[in-house]
């Protein structure tokens, strides 16, 4: 059985020991980034189909901290430590040709990894809160490392709407506190239960679900994303795109409304038309961009509307589709940012109009661009095709064809959209393209070359995961959600 | 009654928030935002006439629960006031920067972001 | 004096030459008795802090920044944290548990014995330094930032030199 504490003692540990020892040894932020994000990579696969409560301190829980592993929290982690290695095994050169200080890039980079884990495993409201802080923290200071312009306005604007998404959620809180008299998540589900429902809860539930709806930028949310994505180093937006939205939005969502408040007929109604709303206008917005990373942000938005669909519906099939998609879409999004940080390196800029007739240049990185460009849209082999293909299918079953035809056509708009990415950058050449600049580039260093080898490769072949539907892999994640609250009180609290 | 008037508070920051464009009235704005959460969340725990939650040896239980106040919300607002002052120093850094990029704090002035 | 331009009136300077060292042993006081009165690892940092943040509006910043350099006081910054991390993580050592009052169990309590609560002094020390250093370099950062009379006009400018490789 694994401590589950050391998710969160490493990545601190390693934080704060970073600082202290690399001002004068150069190699050791590197060498240490690396090892932690991978020994935590492999923590986090032997947590594959376990469950545990832990009690920090040795208190029981409605009084004491709980850290709790479940189907759900363990997905998570896989997925944010796998995302964090692959970052952090693309930034040894990434941000030692683009920006100054490494030390605190990866002090930061740590935290941020760090808070995502105990924001998944944590079983308590306010110890979520604090999770959460440090990792925005973190992620509001990545965004602007560059200290240019635009960097730092991007950084502003996310850092004023992530703080009040924030203050939104630490309101929830208290008000629930003042209700219940309790923080720990199953406790306040045991007496919510208890006691009628009133304007008091469900006022605390709309300021949680809008907290947390700012940081998975869902559509009425989303103002921040398309300027903090593509302002971040490549890294980072692989990071923010393919994890944190997931770990602070979507899971603490999935976590709230089917462990918590109890889901039902409206907030299923609600989660779907919001999912199928950003789904279309991020698909629509990014068709207009031509800054690279600007239309991928974009995409994000589209592709969390997915997520959200497939969830809304609640059915087990339904959370499947959701839940492989968003395992998907940290794949595919992580994998097309860091392609696009390579392509930023070597040809120095991310407009599409000047790029061209990358494939003849930088092979590995067009090859991977093209899988998970086809993997986004649906392409069959690929792992997108079978999460979105679940979730049609789920919303077939569940009797709302109409949100099955809104996700085809957004599926058709991604593809078109990543059609103009591929036509314009790899296969065929921009309006501006220069010759000159062409002929002098050459393929992004070995270390960079790697994590986009492997998450294409995980891109092709995740799609087996989902041999045995909704029995498969994803049986006990689904467990979590789909049973009702009484199975996480009796889990957490000991029935 | 005291704690619509903290909602109220509440929405006075997001108001300074939403609808004022210098960068510095923001800040104020969301700091407004913060202490009325942080005095929203010690007024749960406040009882009048209680006594500090320190149990002391010899004290009757029973008698010490239906006096003292709530001990755990002052731990919240101190937590929740340390990771304020965290965000407030970000965020007045990255201000400065601003101002140094931009030469003003008028947030209209600063769109090289669009689309 | 080298340093008699720069910063406040002499009037001050001495009456911050006589109190720094009380300040800072009340603030040590704070840390130290945290568990047993009110106070703690946060105030007590905090008035660490505030001492060195008293020598830097009386003396100026070169000063203050000569006393405890930022490097100092960033590395202070990491020590404090790491130290709290090292007691939680002691607990696993010792008890197995995450963050558990380890020292309790083969100390038991009484009264006049120093660890009188377990490892609440200690982390309470190692919050005071975090808490300390860190405040101090927040105020050192913000500290760059003079305003200027030009034109009649009030202008921000910053003093800080070329950044730092």
């Amino acid at each position: 059985m694994i401590n589950l504490p050391l998710f969160v003692i490493i990545p601190f540990g390693v934080a704060f020991f970073i600082p202290m020892v690399s001002r004068k040894i150069k190699w050791v932020p590197d060498v240490l980034g690396n090892l932690t994000t991978f020994i935590l990579l492999l923590l986090s696969l032997m947590t594959l189909n376990q469950e545990h409560v832990y009690h920090i301190g040795g208190w029981k829980p409605p009084f004491g901290i709980v850290l709790v592993l479940d189907g759900l929290s363990c997905l998570l982690l896989i997925i944010i430590n796998l995302i964090s290695f692959m970052a952090t095994l693309f930034s040894i050169e990434y941000i030692e040709k683009r920006f100054t200080s490494k030390l605190r890039y990866y002090s930061l980079f740590l935290l941020m990894v760090g808070g995502m884990n105990g924001t998944v495993l944590s079983g308590d409201l306010f110890n979520l809160f604090v999770f959460m802080e440090i990792a925005s923290i973190a992620s509001y200071a990545l965004v602007g490392f560059g200290c240019e312009a635009s960097e730092l306005e991007a950084s502003f604007k996310y850092l004023v709407m992530g703080n009040v998404a924030s203050l939104f959620v630490l309101y929830g809180v208290a008000l629930l506190y003042g209700k219940t008299g309790s923080l720990n998540i199953a406790d306040v589900a045991r007496i919510l239960k208890e006691i009628p429902s009133d304007n008091l809860v469900n006022f605390a539930f709309v300021l949680l679900i809008g907290g947390f709806m700012v940081k998975s930028a869902l559509v009425p949310f989303h103002a921040w994303l398309p300027d903090a994505h593509p302002s971040a180093p490549a890294p980072i937006s692989a990071m923010l795109s393919g994890v944190v939205i997931k770990a602070l939005g979507v899971y603490v969502i999935c976590r709230l409304i089917f462990n918590l408040f109890g889901f039902n007929h409206l907030i299923s109604q609600t989660l779907i038309y919001l999912g199928v709303i950003s789904m279309i206008v991020g698909v629509c917005l990014a068709l207009l961009q031509s800054d690279l990373k600007r239309l991928l942000a974009y995409h994000s938005i589209s592709q969390i509307g997915y997520v959200f669909v497939g969830i809304g519906i609640g059915t087990p099939l339904g959370i499947l589709g959701g839940l492989f998609h968003l395992f998907n879409h940290s794949l595919f999004k992580s994998l097309l940012f860091l392609d696009s940080g390579s392509i930023e390196y070597q040809t120095g800029t991310r407009d599409l109009n000047k790029m061209g007739l990358l494939y003849k240049k930088m092979p590995i990185t067009s090859f991977s661009t093209l899988f998970a460009s086809l993997s986004i849209s649906g392409i069959p082999p690929f792992n997108g095709f079978w999460s979105k293909l679940i979730i049609i299918l789920a919303a077939i079953k569940s009797g709302k064809s109409i949100i099955a035809l809104w996700a085809v056509i957004g599926s058709i708009l991604t593809l078109s959209s990543f059609t103009k990415v591929l036509r314009y950058s790899i296969y065929g050449k921009g309006e501006k393209w220069e010759k000159e600049k062409w002929e002098k580039l050459k393929e992004v260093p070995d270390t960079m070359v790697v994590p986009l080898i492997i998450l294409s490769l995980l891109c092709l072949f995740t799609g087996l995961l989902i041999i045995g539907g909704t029995e498969g892999i994803f049986a006990s994640t689904i467990d979590v959600l789909e049973g009702s609250v009484l199975k996480y009180i009796n889990k957490v609290l000991g029935s | 009654m005291i704690y619509y008037l903290c909602f109220v508070l509440f929405l006075i920051g997001l108001y300074g928030v939403t609808c004022k464009k210098n960068v510095v009235k923001i800040i104020l704005g969301l700091w407004i935002m913060e202490y009325s959460v942080n005095l929203f969340l010690i007024l749960l725990g406040y009882r009048k006439n209680g006594i500090a939650p320190i149990l002391k040896k010899g004290d009757d239980i029973v008698e010490f629960a239906q006096k003292a106040v709530d001990p755990l919300p002052q731990a919240m607002v101190l937590t929740s006031i340390v990771i304020g002052l965290g965000v407030l120093a970000l965020m007045v850094t990255v201000a400065i920067r601003l101002y140094q990029r931009y030469g003003t704090f008028d947030i209209t002035e600063m769109k090289k972001l669009k689309g | 004096m080298n340093n008699e331009e720069k910063g406040m009136s002499l009037i001050v300077k001495t009456v911050t030459r006589w109190l720094k060292g009380f300040i800072f042993l009340f603030g040590a006081y704070i840390v130290v008795f945290g568990h047993l009165s009110p106070g703690g690892g946060f105030p007590g940092g905090v008035v660490f802090a505030a001492t060195f943040i008293l020598i830097t509006l009386a003396f100026g910043r070169e000063y203050a920044l000569k006393k405890i350099g930022k490097i100092l006081a960033s590395e202070l910054d990491s020590l404090g944290a790491l130290l709290f991390l090292i007691i939680a993580t002691l607990g696993i050592y010792f008890t197995g548990i995450f963050f558990s009052n380890f020292i309790e169990k083969f100390h038991p309590t009484g009264n006049f014995k120093l660890f009188s609560s377990g490892t609440i002094p200690l982390c309470n020390i190692s919050i005071g330094i975090k808490v300390g250093a860190s405040l101090f370099m927040i105020f050192i950062i913000l500290s760059i930032v003079r305003v200027v009379f030009e034109d009649g006009k009030g202008k921000l400018i910053t003093t800080e030199k070329k950044r730092e490789k």
